[in-house]
């Protein structure tokens, strides 16, 4: 049995007779070996595809070395986003503040590299110091005309999600800043992909999609997306939310001030994926949209299904688990992994909040266990304990899979196969087949299998 | 120190200082990392080890939010710290704080004292504090840091002398430290090898979780380096009032010796001599043999590297060993840079002054200073950690991966540095970079070169 502290026993759930609902949302517990990161790390992600931006990390150094390149956000043109600036603060910028180094650091940067924007990321000791961010952004952006937006993603103010929001609060300052900039287009249908990050090209996929149908993308938020793009983004006639937690904040200011409807949608799996695809063309309810979707999504499954059964023959009955960042994601992969015959035994996530959870008990079958913030023993315990083949989660997951002698699959944000759309679905039921029919596990097979 | 370009750090050729203590405490046998501290920092500094080593790396984080940002974390810490011997059942904790509680002003010895006081129940586990803000230095700082803290706090009386060898290696592979114990053995020497993470961070496959890997330095043996006849320490970057050797050596009255990283013939004859001074004897023929060979492939390879031109960059003691190794078989390092401060005074401790002439050197510069300067100085090869393969490639100049990290290959925790037998490895496969390009850019393609 996996050792669960006392304190974190409402953050665990079996699907059993007569179970409560899960405690979540919660400060990760004081000694626990959480697999969070941190506000910075939600604020990172969201903005940090945006490729001719500059995004400059006050602080110490750490935050930006481990930030540097990790993440496999493409881009079709510029690559700004690439390097990792950053303050550097050193001992006397702690006690005498970095405000002037971090105006410094602006100039030069924005100089240098001629950003269209730039965005300023607090980390933990900014407000402890008390620098001024805002006004030092205000005085840059004066200067150098062009947005400079502060990040308020104090790592220990919260949780990822908190990121997310503050991300999303610079996001939508950049569009207010510039509403009054016109816009031009033809095609009446105009969306915004709204929180897929073109992990290995899977936004272009999307927007592939949706060109099909005869849509026009005007951005992704923020997949390989321009400044210009974004400061654009209001005119669109509806937002397309994918991955609940991250820009949900975002589409539902937006909906408020412009009146953009959202719909929340997930690229992962067939299902998911079709259902995006005609939620969109419902929603324009255009005839030649229609019949162009149908068209697209029926020629994709029809390329697709066939080898997925030969895979699904292999795997038909073997189990996972599946322990990601959002909640949201958790969801598609359930599906997902159904799809190829498989059952998921433990499913939890980082953040997930009551409504994800309530959501995932619908989708999990009997006996699973959910969990919420969990750590390495707990969760290498209720793989032991459930059987489990397979661990579908982040590079942190990646060794406690393998020491214990069962496959894993990368679904966070460094992976570098796309994983989204059909062809993610062809590529993730690959991965998946070639993971668990590798000739390794006859050597290190677990004694429980 | 020479000026820096830019005011700020455009990716950094370092990280931070928890990283390098947290890497110090997984190589103790038993011990348990713990940063007191914000969640992200603990969370990207495991991502990170986890990409290099490819092996589960715990570390416990007391995760401060904001109440404890203003009413102080020693509530958390202990919570923490109880959480974590409930659950870990460690032999040591190794604490380190990080940026934020150093910024909040915490002071950790003395959270660490009421703890132990407070509670019989949890004096007996040995807590180990360092002080680690960011702001004061690298990795390496923390790193040794505390190495120092660890023999300050553990080693106490003062016994008979024995016939024990203390060595500090410093941050090196863990196939370094494997090596080295292999000759210490071979040597016949009793010796305390401080750290310890061959085992820990390269270790076997396991079936089943385990709370902490197995191996590591033995407490027991930590706590008799006070009687050892002779301390070795490498790393001539160390300033004598941080490093842990140089106190051994005052306060208990042992011969210090101070050498670089056994790099190239010079440093390993060096360090062999020291071992064989220690003994009283002459190195065991198998080393002779390793040396004789390294000699004779020196010879055989030397018309491929004549001239040719590297940039060396990474940590200051392998930039300078590294150096000085290039430059025995006619490699001119025609740069050597590192994020850190001293590496000057770190080369002309062991580079003639001829050749120091024609290096130039970047101390305290990052990965796109390197770049622009490299563009200038038109190098022949890169050597130094994966984090330099953007530039190789962009200059299309090869890149011999080595030190830490290597995110993008497999095997960086077993790649040989050390010794005779370190240095044959480094050079065979530095002469085959150079043999190769001529193979490859021949028209003839020949099959014997
Ligand atoms: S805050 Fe300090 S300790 Fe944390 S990652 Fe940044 S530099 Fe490292
Ligand atoms: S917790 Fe704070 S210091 Fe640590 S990585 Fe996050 S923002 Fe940086």
């Amino acid at each position: 049995m996996a050792v669960v502290l006392e304190e974190r026993k409402d953050q665990v759930l079996r699907l059993e007779n007569g179970a409560k609902d899960i405690v979540c949302e919660k400060e990760s517990l004081a000694g626990s070996v959480s697999q969070r990161a941190c506000v910075f790390c939600g604020s990172r992600v969201v903005l940090y595809p945006i490729a001719d931006a500059l995004h400059l990390i006050h602080g110490p150094i750490g935050c930006a070395a481990y930030t540097w390149d990790i993440r496999g956000a493409l881009s079709s043109g510029p690559e700004l986003h690439r390097i990792s600036f950053s303050t550097d603060l050193t001992e006397t910028d702690v006690i005498y503040g970095g405000e002037k180094k971090l105006y410094q650091a602006l100039s030069e940067l924005i100089d240098e590299y001629k950003p269209k924007a730039a965005f300023v990321y607090s980390t933990c000791i900014i407000g402890i110091i008390g620098d001024d961010v805002q006004s030092v952004c205000k005085k840059a952006a004066k200067e150098k005309n062009i947005p400079v937006l502060p990040v308020h993603s104090e790592g220990f103010k919260g949780i990822k999600k908190d990121g997310y929001k503050a991300a999303c609060d610079a996001l939508y300052r950049l569009m207010d800043e510039n509403k009054d900039e016109e816009y031009l287009e033809d095609n009446p249908f105009t969306i915004n992909i709204m929180g897929d990050f073109n992990l290995a090209g899977e936004t272009w996929m999307i927007k592939e999609y949706y060109q099909k149908m005869g849509i026009k993308v005007i951005t992704a938020l923020t997949g390989d997306s321009r400044v210009d793009e974004i400061k654009k983004c209001r005119h669109a006639k509806l937002n397309i939310v994918q991955c609940s937690g991250s820009m949900m904040s975002l589409a539902k200011k937006m909906k408020e001030v412009y009146g953009i409807p959202y719909i929340k949608v997930s690229y992962f799996g067939i299902e998911d994926v079709s259902d995006a695809l005609y939620q969109v063309a419902l929603f324009f309810n255009d005839k030649t949209v229609l019949e162009k979707t149908q068209e697209l999504v029926r020629s994709e499954i029809e390329r697709i299904y066939p080898k997925i059964l030969e895979y699904r023959k292999a795997l038909e009955g073997k189990k996972a688990a599946v322990y990601v960042g959002g909640a949201f994601k958790a969801f598609s992969l359930i599906k997902a992994l159904k799809t190829i015959g498989m059952k998921t035994e433990i499913v939890g996530s980082q953040t997930g909040n009551q409504e994800d959870y309530k959501l995932l008990r619908e989708v999990s079958g009997e006996g699973t266990i959910i969990v919420d913030d969990t750590n390495p023993l707990e969760l290498s315990g209720f793989i032991r304990e459930k059987k489990v083949q397979i661990l579908i989660g982040g590079v942190k997951e990646r060794p406690i899979a393998y020491k214990m002698g069962i496959g894993f699959c990368d679904h966070n944000h460094e992976r570098k196969t796309a994983l989204a759309g059909f062809q993610g679905m062809l590529n993730f039921a690959y991965e998946v087949y070639s993971t668990v029919e590798s000739p390794v596990w006859k050597w290190t097979q677990p004694d429980y299998l | 120190m020479e000026k820096k370009t830019f005011v700020s750090t455009r990716n950094a050729c370092k990280l931070c200082a928890p990283f390098g203590s947290t890497l110090v405490f997984k190589g103790i046998e038993g011990a348990l990392p713990f940063i007191h501290g914000s969640q992200g920092c603990a969370t990207y500094i495991r991502r990170y080890m986890i990409s290099h080593f490819r092996e589960p790396v715990d570390i416990a984080s007391s995760s401060l939010g904001e109440s404890a940002t203003i009413f102080g974390g020693r509530k958390n810490l202990s919570a923490g710290l109880k959480n974590v011997m409930k659950q870990y059942n460690p032999k040591m904790i190794g604490i380190a704080t990080n940026c934020l509680s150093e910024t909040i002003g915490e002071n950790i010895e003395q959270y660490i004292k009421e703890f132990q006081s407070n509670d019989k129940a949890y004096s007996k586990i040995p807590l180990v504090g360092v002080s680690a803000p960011s702001y004061k230095g690298t990795h390496q700082t923390g790193f040794h840091e505390a190495v120092r803290s660890v023999v300050k706090t553990l080693v106490k009386r003062k016994g008979e002398r024995k016939k024990l060898l203390s060595i500090l290696p410093g941050f090196v592979s863990c196939e370094d430290l494997r090596h080295l114990k292999e000759i210490l053995e071979d040597f016949g020497l009793d010796y305390t090898l401080l750290p310890d993470y061959s085992e820990t961070l390269d270790g076997v496959f396991w079936n089943e979780y385990r709370k902490i890997p197995e191996g590591g330095t033995p407490i027991r043996r930590i706590k008799e380096m006070g009687m050892s006849k002779a301390v070795i320490e490498l790393g001539k970057s160390l300033l004598k009032s941080e490093s842990a050797g140089s106190w051994l050596s005052k306060e208990f009255d042992i011969p210090y010796y101070n050498l670089p990283l056994p790099i190239g013939i010079q440093e390993s004859d060096r360090f062999f001599k020291t071992l064989e001074k220690v003994k009283g004897f002459p190195m065991p023929e198998k080393y002779k043999k390793e040396r004789g060979r390294l000699l004779d492939a020196y010879i055989d390879g030397h018309k491929y590297l004549f001239g040719k031109k590297a940039v060396i960059y990474g940590d200051e003691d392998f930039v300078a060993s590294m150096a000085s190794f290039v430059s025995e078989i006619g490699v001119i390092p025609v740069l050597c840079a590192s994020g850190e401060d001293r590496l000057k005074e770190t080369l002309k401790t062991l580079i003639d002054p001829k050749i120091m002439d024609q290096i130039e050197v970047l101390p305290s510069s990052d990965f796109m200073e390197i770049a622009e300067k490299a563009e200038v100085l038109k190098p022949d090869v890169f050597i130094g950690s994966s984090k330099g393969y953007f530039m190789a490639r962009k200059m299309k100049v090869p890149l011999m991966r080595a030190g830490f990290p290597i995110h993008d290959r497999m095997g960086g925790q077993r790649m040989l540095h050390l010794g005779y037998k370190g240095t044959q490895m480094l050079f065979d496969r530095l002469v085959n970079i150079f043999i190769e390009v001529k193979q490859e850019t021949s028209p003839v393609g020949y099959s014997y070169i």
